[in-house]
Order: structure tokens, then C-alpha cells, then sequence
């Protein structure tokens, strides 16, 4: 029906979260049998409850690929590596792809397949992460487990689902919560994950052009106990880096992101890691910032669970967009800052154990003279 | 001047060669097309097709699909189902001696043998690709860590060679000396099978997915890089200490397949950008086959007298290239 139609360049792919029981499958099985015009591939953990026969859903183990890159950060799916090329064989019979992972899924070698394997990169883009929570048990989730907390962290777009299990207090707890971990992403409430499909799928978001129009409240900050963050439960057997708060040993070039510990708060316990942070200043000089921030992302990047910026370079009339999940950074121009636009360069970061002061001050230091 | 007969084709070709005097080109969409004196179009899955290999004997062309199905085909438009894994996409496949034929999908590995017995080879971690040895019912599974030998049609041992990080495809050596992996890191591992010698072969820019060894097993041609990268694979020591050929050097295109010639020193290239090239060992003379313009070359592959060439791309082109007027 769309045979004469270019297909677009790059495939849009939305990664699925959602810690088990939290309606990830009813939403799966929605966005399947709904009639919204779009053919997805749809790869999933396991066939299970998706009770659609179509074939293009398959079915795909797990498979974390280490690279042999000395990054510890730098993992990959090699199962979803090898699926998009599979599918790229069948290129005009879907129009977007949907990776659903499994409830306790670490999402950054979901998001970082979509960074690192070239042949990937070509064939499709990272659209956004989508996270499914229970109203009713999201908070006790974020309690016991880190990949819960990662997965909010990592979201572009959550659905908090099953509302009508829960009082509008309690609602109202569970949004906060949410949005003390990761206050960008977009929030959407449902019932049985009633939502307009359109809310959820080809979002964009890894497009970043939302951030501009973004005000998050800023968080206080505090410092917190270390926690390991997500890859330290990996072998380090052949890497050289550490994880990231014990790396300050290793490396001597990194004094300015010395973890402070002397106003660590551990008199209350708070296991609540996760904390964002957003940064902003005019004109940067790409000669200071760019040392800097591949600095940041190879001591820190095991706590860097995700960061976003819009930058303005002096003398670029371009608008210079950059992201990264853990150690890695992409960045590229993306078009003419508008007459109208304030040149403003703002940088998010959301993650384990950063040093809000250090990252603030420095990012500062690289303010265009 | 080689003259260029395009075929009429729909999508993404992932394989294109010859079965005797046949063409054949098979793409992802499904459809296997045969060229000789008439045409034959098959389209034995019910969906799409991922792998397609050339059976041993050379008689027939052997497909696997995400229908789960392994059918083996030929020119006269027959289509014979050879085995099934329902809801697996089988996209590996292998074909070995005396009608054997392996597949896989995911950890696991199959052998199906002529007389139809099948045997399973499980693994930890996913297949990356699957070799069968020149002599022997010897199948090599590349994997995460190295690659593992069993034995297809006796009991033996099997024999696990290691190397950290993920292998993908893999080759034997046409006189069974040396295994051969691409590896997810732009690079080849390579073992010498007499004493598990570790090769490596590094600094592509690109990952290698295209092989193909030369005339009596002489070079290894790989695709991956701006030029055909060619390793020696003679004398005791193989590649180790040599440096590669770089046949068909373009400033900026990679190369996407190879297809060495049966007869002659010489390997067809095809890029990234369409073009279909020749380039001959001793010399690097090259010969233009196909202009560039188009999208990248999937395929290629050669007939026995080394006279035609056939090709595909990733997007509805393929085509049969003559070397000989007329």
C-alpha cells in the first residue's frame, strides 16, 4: 500500500520499560491491533502474552556485547545488532521498529546499540525510551531495585498506569517521585494503558528539540552516599577504569571532579541516587568545552545514566545538540539558531553521585570570553 | 567493454550468484529468481528470506526465513522443505559436505544431515556465524568468546577456541589450516587450527561482512575498508607478520562485498555506492564493471568459468555482468 513511497532513511525505534506486571504487554498488544496507519516490527523478550500473530514480532535472547575498548560503560545488544539487520532486509514492510525489554532490563546497552554499531546507526534512530510504571507499585519498585529507578532515569516518555488503583494523593506521591528522578521526560497517566498511541510512539525525543521548551524545576541537590551504579555489578576482569566514584584514584588528571566528601548527608538514609541536573550559559568556546566534557563522561560516565544539551558555539551560527549515555557522547549541528531564539546553551544531566557544584562551575569555566 | 544486464527485482538482495549456468539472485523480500535460457521466480517462505547458501554439490540453492523454514531450491522450479523451527528467524546458514546442511538462530546451531537426521548444538552465548570444514562433517560456530569445533556426525569432542569479545561470520580456509572470524570490533580473529595460534587482523574502519578466499586458497579478500583488503594465506605462518593487499583503493567508499575470482588472482569489488569493480593481485590493474550511482552492493558472486558476475544491492538492483562481448 506504501509501495511507491520513499521509506525514510533512518528507522524510528522506541525502546519499551517497564518493571514486570507494570502493563509494558498491554500496551505491546494496544499499539499491535490499534489502526493508526504504521507497520511496526516489533522485537520482544519473549512471545508470551503478545497474542498477535505477525511477522514481523520476534523474538530475541538478551545478549550484552562488552566491547574490547577498555570502556566499562560501553556494552551493546548484540541480539538487537543482529535483528535491525535482519529486518533491514525487509525494509519496505514495516515503518518503525518497538524493543521491548525485559522488566529488569538495564536500558543504557538498549540506547547505546543505537549509538555504537554503525551498521545500526545507519539503518535506525533511537525515537525515545517509553516506561510503563504501576501507580500501585512503582514506589516500593524504586525502593528495592536500581534497574526501576534506572528506568525511569533513562525515560523520554513514562506512563504512569493503572491510576484508577490508586487515590489522588497517592498519585500525586508517585508523580513527584517520579519527577525528583528524572524531571524531563514527558508524563502521561492511564488505565489499562489507555493512551493515545500518538503520545507514546514517534516522539522524537532523541531529537532533542524538546529541551529548549523544557523549564524543570531545579532540584535541590545534595550528595549522597556512592552507590554502584548499573554496570559495577559487571566484570571489570579486563578493564582498566574502575567504577566511577572509586576512579578518582586512577586518574590523575581529574582533580576538578574529585567527589567532595565532606558534606556527604548520610544521616538519613536516602537510597534514592538518582538526581538531574540541568546547566546553563550563553556562548561556550568549543576549545574548552569539548576537553571538558569528554573528561566528565570518561571518569563520571558510569553514574551518567543520560545527558542532553542544546549549545551555541561563539561565532557558530548553528545550534549544536549533544547527548550521551554513560561514556558516551554524540553531537552534531543541527540547524540556524532562529532571530528570535535566545543563543543559550543548557546541558542536562541525569545521574548517579554528580558533584552539581564541580559539573556547574566547570561547564561555567567554558563560557566563550 | 563488460556489458551490464540488469534484473528486474524487488528490495534488498542478500545473495546473488550462480548455479551452474544459472543466475540467481535471492532477496529479503522473499523471492528467489533463477536466470538461464528462460526464468524461474520462487518464493518458497511465507515471509522473508535471510540467508541463502549454495549447496555443495552445486545443485541447489539453500534459503532460510523468518518462517523458521530451510528449503533447498532449483533452477527447474522445484522447492524441497528440508527442515523447520517454527517462530525461529533462522538467518545462518551452512552447507557442508555430502549434503549436509547447518542453520541457526540465536544459542543454537543445527545440523541437518542428507539423510534427514538432525543434531543440536547449544551454546552460552549467541551463534555468530557457522563454517562448515572443507573435509570432514566439521562445523565451526563463531560465538561471544571465540568460536567452537564439533564434530557433525560422530561423537567427538568438541574443541573450544577463545578470543574475548563477539565473533560474527566465519571461514575455514580452503585446506582446513586456518579459522577465520569478523568480530563486532571492525577486525578479523583468525586461529591456526594445528595450534590454536591467535591472528589478528585489525585497523578497518568498517566491520568486515563480506569474505572470500582466492584462487587454491592463496588470500583471503574482505570487504569493510576503502580498498579490498586482501591477507596471505600461504607459507607456514599465514598472515601473521605480512601485510595485507589493498586492491581497489577509493578515497572515501567502502567496500560492501567481495567475490574472488575461480580461475585468476583477480577480485570483484562492490561498493558502498553501487560500483562494481575488478582488480587483479599481481598489478592492481583494475577494470570498471559497474558504475557507481546506485545503493550499496550486497552480493556478488561468480560462475565457474569466470565469465559473468552477478550482483545485487541493498534496494532493487541486481544484475548479471559479461565479461566476453556477446
Amino acid at each position: 500500500m506504501s509501495a511507491t513511497q520513499e521509506t525514510p532513511a533512518q528507522i524510528p525505534v522506541t525502546v519499551l520499560t517497564g518493571y514486570l506486571g507494570a502493563g509494558k504487554t498491554t500496551l505491546l498488544n494496544r499499539i499491535l491491533t490499534e489502526n493508526h496507519g504504521q507497520r511496526y516490527a516489533v522485537i520482544v523478550n519473549e512471545f508470551g502474552e503478545v497474542g498477535i500473530d505477525n511477522d514481523l514480532l520476534v523474538e530475541s535472547d538478551e545478549e550484552i556485547f562488552e566491547m574490547n575498548n577498555g570502556c566499562i560503560c560501553c556494552t551493546v545488544r548484540g541480539d538487537l545488532i543482529r535483528t535491525v539487520q535482519n529486518l533491514m532486509k525487509r525494509k519496505g514492510a514495516f515503518d518503525a521498529i518497538i524493543v521491548e525489554t525485559t522488566g529488569v532490563a538495564d536500558p543504557a546497552p538498549v540506547a547505546q546499540t543505537f549509538f555504537m554499531d554503525d551498521d545500526v546507526r545507519a539503518a535506525a534512530k533511537l525515537d525515545a525510551v517509553v516506561a510503563v510504571v504501576d501507580a500501585r507499585h512503582v514506589l516500593q519498585r524504586l525502593e528495592d531495585t536500581q534497574e526501576a529507578e534506572d528506568q525511569v532515569a533513562f525515560a523520554d516518555v513514562i506512563l504512569i498506569n493503572k491510576t484508577d488503583l490508586v487515590s489522588a494523593d497517592e498519585l500525586r506521591s508517585v508523580e513527584a517521585r517520579i519527577r525528583s528522578i528524572n524531571p524531563y521526560a514527558v508524563l502521561h497517566h492511564s488505565e489499562r494503558c489507555g493512551v493515545d498511541i500518538a503520545k507514546v510512539l514517534d516522539r522524537g525525543a532523541f531529537d532533542l528539540d524538546r529541551i529548549l521548551s523544557l523549564d524543570p524545576h531545579f532540584l535541590e541537590h545534595g550528595h549522597h552516599a556512592h552507590e554502584c551504579s548499573p554496570d559495577c555489578d559487571h566484570d571489570h576482569d579486563s578493564h582498566d577504569h574502575g567504577c566511577g566514584p572509586s576512579c578518582d584514584h586512577e586518574h590523575g588528571h581529574c582533580e576538578a571532579e574529585k567527589h567532595d566528601h565532606g558534606d556527604v548527608n548520610l544521616e538519613h538514609e536516602d537510597r534514592h541516587s538518582v538526581k538531574s541536573i540541568s546547566l546553563t550559559a550563553g556562548d561556550l568556546d568549543p576549545e574548552m568545552f569539548f576537553p571538558w566534557i569528554n573528561q566528565v563522561t570518561q571518569i563520571q560516565g558510569p553514574n551518567i545514566l543520560r545527558m542532553k544539551g542544546i549549545l551555541a558555539f561563539k561565532d557558530d551560527p548553528q545550534r549544536y545538540v549533544i547527548q550521551g549515555v554513560h561514556m558516551i557522547v554524540e553531537g552534531d549541528h543541527q540547524r540556524d539558531w532562529k532571530n528570535d531564539e535566545p543563543r543559550e546553551s543548557r546541558l542536562v544531566f541525569i545521574g548517579r553521585d554528580l558533584n552539581w557544584d564541580v559539573l556547574k562551575a566547570n561547564f561555567k569555566a567554558c563560557a566563550a570570553e | 567493454m563488460p556489458i551490464v544486464a540488469p534484473m528486474d527485482v524487488d528490495g534488498f538482495v542478500v545473495r546473488a550468484g550462480f548455479l551452474g549456468d544459472a543466475a540467481y539472485v535471492a532477496t529479503g523480500e522473499g523471492a528467489i529468481h533463477f536466470v538461464a535460457v528462460g526464468e524461474t521466480h520462487l518464493a518458497p517462505h511465507k515471509n522473508g528470506l535471510l540467508a541463502a547458501e549454495l549447496s555443495t554439490d552445486g545443485t541447489s540453492l539453500i534459503t532460510s526465513g523468518d518462517d523458521g523454514a530451510i528449503y533447498a531450491s532449483s533452477p527447474d522450479g522445484s522447492s524441497e522443505l528440508l527442515a523447520e523451527r517454527p517462530r525461529k528467524w533462522i538467518d545462518l546458514i551452512a552447507c557442508g559436505p555430502n549434503g549436509a546442511v547447518a542453520f541457526a538462530s540465536g544459542r543454537t546451531a543445527w545440523v541437518r544431515l542428507s539423510d534427514g537426521r538432525e543434531k543440536e548444538f547449544a551454546h552460552d552465548r549467541a551463534v555468530g556465524g557457522i563454517a562448515f570444514a572443507p573435509k570432514g562433517l566439521r562445523l565451526a560456530v563463531s560465538r561471544y568468546d571465540g568460536a567452537t569445533l564439533w564434530w557433525a556426525g560422530t561423537e567427538g569432542k568438541p574443541v573450544n577456541l577463545t578470543w574475548k569479545g563477539a565473533h560474527l561470520g566465519t571461514s575455514f580456509s580452503p585446506d582446513g589450516k586456518y579459522l577465520v572470524t569478523a568480530m563486532q570490533e571492525n577486525a578479523l580473529h583468525g586461529w591456526r587450527l594445528s595450534d590454536s595460534q591467535d591472528m589478528r587482523m585489525t585497523g578497518y574502519p568498517a566491520k568486515v561482512k563480506s569474505f572470500s578466499w582466492s584462487v587454491k586458497g592463496k588470500y583471503l579478500a574482505t570487504s569493510g575498508a576503502n580498498a579490498a583488503i586482501v591477507w596471505p594465506f600461504f607459507g607456514k605462518t599465514g598472515p601473521m607478520g605480512q601485510t595485507p593487499l589493498q586492491l581497489g583503493t577509493r578515497s572515501d567508499v567502502l567496500v560492501t562485498a567481495v567475490a574472488c575470482h575461480p580461475k585468476e588472482e583477480v577480485v570483484a569489488l562492490g561498493y558502498q555506492d553501487g560500483m562494481v569493480m575488478m582488480s587483479r593481485f599481481e598489478d592492481n590493474a583494475e577494470v570498471l564493471l559497474r558504475r557507481p550511482g546506485g545503493h550499496p552492493i550486497t552480493s556478488l558472486g561468480w560462475d565457474n568459468a569466470g565469465l559473468r558476475l552477478a550482483f545485487g544491492s541493498e534496494k532493487n538492483e541486481a544484475g548479471i555482468i559479461s565479461l566476453q562481448d556477446g
